[in-house]
């Protein structure tokens, strides 16, 4: 006799990959439904967006525009986590500079950048170091912050046992502080990575004729919202891929001593 | 085995802790002066907070705020200290924090496999700290004491916050290390038993500005220390049945 023996019912389980696929699924229905609604020029569908962007990328337009702003972010963003740290260190290992430049550093904090771009650009001319100034500038107040917090976090127990131990100042400086200030440095990189992105874009906008930043500008003058949507798809692409391929596995390399 | 020929003199005169807020200064300690033996193991008691930790971090050099002088002699100080938490470098596994106190290239690298195994770390080797028990932390914190073959041992109280069984296996191995490769030890502690196990010489301070008010020798030997009754009977002895 043949039994038919039925399969329990599986309870679909889901991974993470799965659920974001799922909701961003949701977000393209729901953008396209908008689109159908609206029926405007303005408010294209993903599919017209994903032709606008396929078109850009076999013209070369796309990639040029996209390398000439990955290059500005890659500078800006290693001047200022260069010098940013360079100063947070300086003024948590040091509580009298630390009184005095602290409203300094309030002061760059809240000054707007769009100002600092703009200032930037008349005192520099419309060049390529003044945009990357710019950017950096913008970003330096956050990162010294950041890494002040954590060199007045460094653990006094440990540097004594660097003391006593005779370590030197190199082994101290490997083994005992960097990576007590790797996961600060870390949040300063993930933080500000994500506001040099938005303000790069913003200087090229400006003042440069390439870049990302610069044909959002036209797009933005002709009313080509395809176009701008297209960028700022292939934008994220590019951003995601970055934080996937490049910042995730570092982040979990540093961590993995952690419980 | 590296001579052990510099008496250990300490002198402090005076020790205060700076007033804060409200509070005026305190005077921790006042006119501590005692010389160690070489090879002789210095149990420094009293109660929690009359500044034995204090004296211990003045004698290691960590603390220079204080009236008086510490002498080593014209040893190359090789001073190893014991906290009170293990102080390891959570970011490092147990063998990496044990060889980072020496230089590379050192012949003593090649000691650390057989010293893991001593203290029950071999298969923890390459674990990282936080990933292992309190005590065995602890025990590779020893572990990275020892390797440095150090003449002179500082320790505060470094078996604390255990359980009683692990806190005794670690106090044997202790003697155990230590008869082997005798040092010069510098012990605080709160634990009469735990004192009257290890030391040779028992220093017990006052409460409040603390000054030496006892000085007494504990002559256990080796075999004597790792049997409890006869421990106990030696504390009964000393500090009788208070």
């Amino acid at each position: 006799m043949l039994q038919v023996v039925k399969a329990p019912a599986q309870r679909i389980r889901l991974g993470h990959v799965g659920w974001t696929l799922i909701s961003l699924l949701a977000l393209v229905a729901i953008w396209e439904v908008s689109a159908l609604i609206a029926a405007s020029r303005y408010l294209p569908g993903p599919w017209t967006v994903i032709q606008v962007m396929v078109r850009e990328a076999q013209a070369g337009e796309l990639w040029s525009n996209i390398a000439a702003t990955l290059i500005r972010v890659a500078f800006s963003f290693v001047v200022a986590m260069f010098i940013g740290s360079a100063i947070g260190v300086a003024l948590g290992r040091n509580p009298g500079a630390d009184r005095f430049f602290d409203a300094w550093l309030i002061f760059f904090l809240n000054l707007p950048a769009l100002v600092i771009i703009v200032l930037c650009y008349i005192w520099f001319g419309l060049t390529e170091v003044a945009a990357v100034t710019a950017v950096a500038v913008n970003k330096i107040p956050n990162v010294a912050v950041t890494m002040r917090e954590g060199t007045r976090s460094l653990s006094k127990d440990l540097e004594e046992m660097a003391q006593i131990y005779h370590l030197g100042w190199w082994k101290t400086l490997r083994h005992v502080t960097v990576p007590q200030l790797a996961p600060y440095f870390a949040a300063a990189a993930r933080s500000g990575l994500a506001l040099v992105w938005k303000i790069v874009l913003v200087v090229e906008a400006f003042g440069r004729s390439d870049g990302v930043g610069h044909q959002l500008n036209i797009a933005f003058q002709l009313f080509d919202v395809p176009m701008i949507l297209a960028y700022a798809l292939a934008f994220i692409i590019v951003v995601q891929l970055i934080e996937m391929l490049i910042l995730h596995p570092l982040m979990s390399r540093a961590n993995k001593w952690r419980r | 085995m590296a001579p052990l020929s510099h008496p250990l003199s300490v002198s402090v005169r005076k020790k205060l802790f700076p007033a804060v807020g409200m509070r005026s200064e305190i005077l921790v300690l006042k006119d501590v002066s005692f010389t160690v033996e070489p090879g002789s193991f210095v149990v420094i008691t009293g109660p929690s907070g009359c500044g034995k930790s204090t004296l211990l971090n003045i004698i290691a050099g960590l603390d220079k705020d204080y009236e008086g002088k510490i002498d080593f002699g014209d040893s190359g100080q090789r001073i190893a200290y014991v906290f009170q938490a293990p102080r390891l470098l959570p970011w490092r596994t147990v063998y990496e924090n044990i060889a980072l106190v020496l230089p590379p290239g050192d012949p003593r690298l090649a000691n650390i496999p057989e010293l893991l195994e001593r203290v029950g770390l071999k298969d923890a080797a390459t674990a990282y700290p936080e990933m292992i028990s309190l005590g065995m932390q602890r025990r590779a914190a020893l572990a990275r004491a020892f390797i440095l073959e150090p003449e002179f041992l500082l320790m505060d109280e470094p078996f604390v916050s255990l359980d009683d069984p692990t806190a005794q296996s670690l106090r044997e191995l202790l003697v155990e290390l230590w008869s082997r490769r005798p040092t010069t030890v510098l012990f605080v502690t709160h634990d009469r038993a735990e004192a009257v196990m290890l030391a040779t010489r028992i220093l017990r301070l006052s409460g409040g500005n603390a000054s030496i008010v006892e000085d007494v020798p504990v002559p256990l030997s080796v075999a004597d220390r790792l049997n409890r009754d006869k421990v106990q009977a030696e504390q009964r002895r000393i500090f009788g049945n208070g």
